[in-house]
């Protein structure tokens, strides 16, 4: 057998289409052959890899507003133009949703980040994209445009598996909106990877924390975890166990032990499903311990 | 297939091309305007010898179609000197010795002309974060990182 090392591009039309409703018609016309383009950075390695197919690329990333990043007081809605560098270098961002800038930053390389889109990343949806558990755990919602018009998707649930959403043929999503974060929020993404930068997630934990009174233990934590289950996966127990206890470090390493219990890791090329199980204890209990030293300091 | 007439600009002067939808901008670099010094060595977005600037950003060209380009402004390695005059991060390369077999040299000077353009006092980590979308088989990184910090110093006392 021998390998290609340059494959090219296979054959397909790029077509771009001058509003959302051509877009989604066309798309649910040529439901199978079709794909949205956004940054391109996962369809164009999945095509050249050959797993990929589409006759069609359908540019979604000049429509109406999907280029614009706002901040108001009912959130913040990033464009599914808007590129990861963006984001990070976003003043608002930084200051009201630090947890995404850390997760985006982790993602591949400064130039790979020129392209890639967050709506990219959980469209693609992943077990391993970076910014799809920080957006989760700020209760983030995304606005898709399909044949029907505009409707509002909740991001909770909305990968199905590796790769599968909840988008319909002739879906487009437009934005990802994140509501205000809770006040006095503070959060910490801890990426593995086989090299500090630049690597996919070998395990990937992200974890979002505010004070709430109605909590036994005066905060409520949210913990997803990346490439250790078919999704996205949010540690529930772990989660309600921080919610009931005294907080402090046999807390946390209770909480880590139930996250590593949660998830279904397999073994691959960046790590086995044992090792994936141990780093997944210690990066939790790293980043809860992180994430609590920020919220009380 | 459908072919598109893109306009862009390279290196500042003004393309009008025909191009395949699945045509990557390397592509169109290399083998339309026959800018061979941005290389190709993974095509799929790991190893940096192929950024250029795209609208003074960069990109892994091998991950942009030339269509999406149409109306941009593309600066490639041929693009830093000006008037025969290297761009300060040239200089401090060759001056550091930062060039071996030199395939990644086009890609690490793009992105390092990038962030000096960004951030123009950066920290040893700012410059090895910049630069991890950058391979080097060769040099081991150190003399390269040193040549950035150089550059950044002889900029700033030039300012
Ligand atoms: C070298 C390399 C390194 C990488 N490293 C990382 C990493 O460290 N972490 C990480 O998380 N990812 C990584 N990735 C994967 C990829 O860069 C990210 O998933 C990125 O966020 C994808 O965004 P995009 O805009 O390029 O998506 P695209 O490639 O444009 O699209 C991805 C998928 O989403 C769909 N889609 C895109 N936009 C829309 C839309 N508006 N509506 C509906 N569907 C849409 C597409 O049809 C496609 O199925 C890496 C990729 C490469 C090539
Ligand atoms: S050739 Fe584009 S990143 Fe390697
Ligand atoms: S000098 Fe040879 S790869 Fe960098």
């Amino acid at each position: 057998m021998s390998i290609n090392p340059h494959p090219e591009l296979p054959e397909f039309d790029y077509i771009r289409p001058a509003s959302l409703a051509e877009a989604s018609q066309f798309l649910a016309q040529h439901a199978g052959h079709a794909r949205p383009l956004s940054g391109g950075t996962d369809i164009f390695v999945r095509m050249r890899d050959g797993i990929w197919h589409d006759q069609y690329l359908v540019d979604v990333k000049h429509l109406d507003g999907t280029n614009d990043l706002t901040f108001t007081p009912t959130g913040l809605t990033i464009g599914a133009g808007v590129n990861m560098n963006r984001i990070i270098a976003s003043p608002e961002v930084q200051q009201h949703y630090p947890l995404l800038a850390q997760a985006c930053r982790r993602v591949a390389s400064y130039q790979l980040r020129t392209r890639a889109t967050v709506v990219g990343n959980i469209c693609n949806a992943s077990p391993a994209g970076d910014s799809i558990g920080a957006c989760i755990a700020f209760g983030g919602t995304l606005k898709v445009h399909g044949l029907n018009g505009f409707r509002d998707e909740p991001l909770q649930g909305f990968c199905l598996s590796p790769g599968k959403t909840r988008l319909q043929p002739g879906d487009i999503v437009t934005a990802v909106h994140l509501p205000p974060p809770p006040p006095g929020s503070a959060g910490t993404y801890l990426k593995l990877g086989r090299n500090t930068w630049g690597d996919l997630a070998i395990v990937g934990v992200t974890v979002l924390a505010a004070p709430d009174p109605t909590a036994a233990s005066g905060y409520r934590f949210r913990i997803l975890l990346a490439s250790v289950a078919p999704i996205p996966l949010e540690a529930v127990a772990a989660q309600e166990a921080l919610a009931a206890t005294p907080l402090g470090e046999p807390a946390f390493k209770e909480a880590a032990r139930l996250a590593a219990q949660a998830c279904s890791p397999i073994d691959d090329v960046r790590g086995s499903a044992r090792y994936r199980k141990a780093m997944v204890r210690k990066h939790t209990q790293l980043a809860l311990l992180q994430t609590w030293q920020k919220l009380t300091r | 297939m459908a072919t598109h007439r893109i306009s862009l600009t390279v290196n500042g002067s003004t393309e009008l091309l025909d191009v395949p939808s699945q045509m990557t901008l390397l592509q169109m670099l290399r083998d339309k305007l026959a800018l061979t010094g941005t290389k190709n060595g993974c095509s799929a977005g790991e190893c940096g010898a192929c950024t250029v600037l795209l609208d003074g950003e960069p990109v892994n060209s091998c991950l942009v179609l030339a269509v999406e380009c149409q109306g941009a402004s593309v600066v490639t390695v041929e693009g830093l000197a000006k008037d025969g005059v290297l761009d300060p991060i040239q200089e401090t390369i060759v001056d550091h010795g930062g060039v071996q077999c030199g395939f990644c040299t086009p890609g690490m000077l793009i992105s390092s002309r990038a962030l000096l353009d960004r951030n123009p006092d950066p920290s040893e980590d700012d410059i090895r974060e910049a630069l991890v979308g950058n391979l080097c088989r060769c040099t081991g990184y150190n003399r390269i990182v040193d040549a950035v910090q150089d550059s950044a110093r002889r900029q700033a006392g030039k300012a």
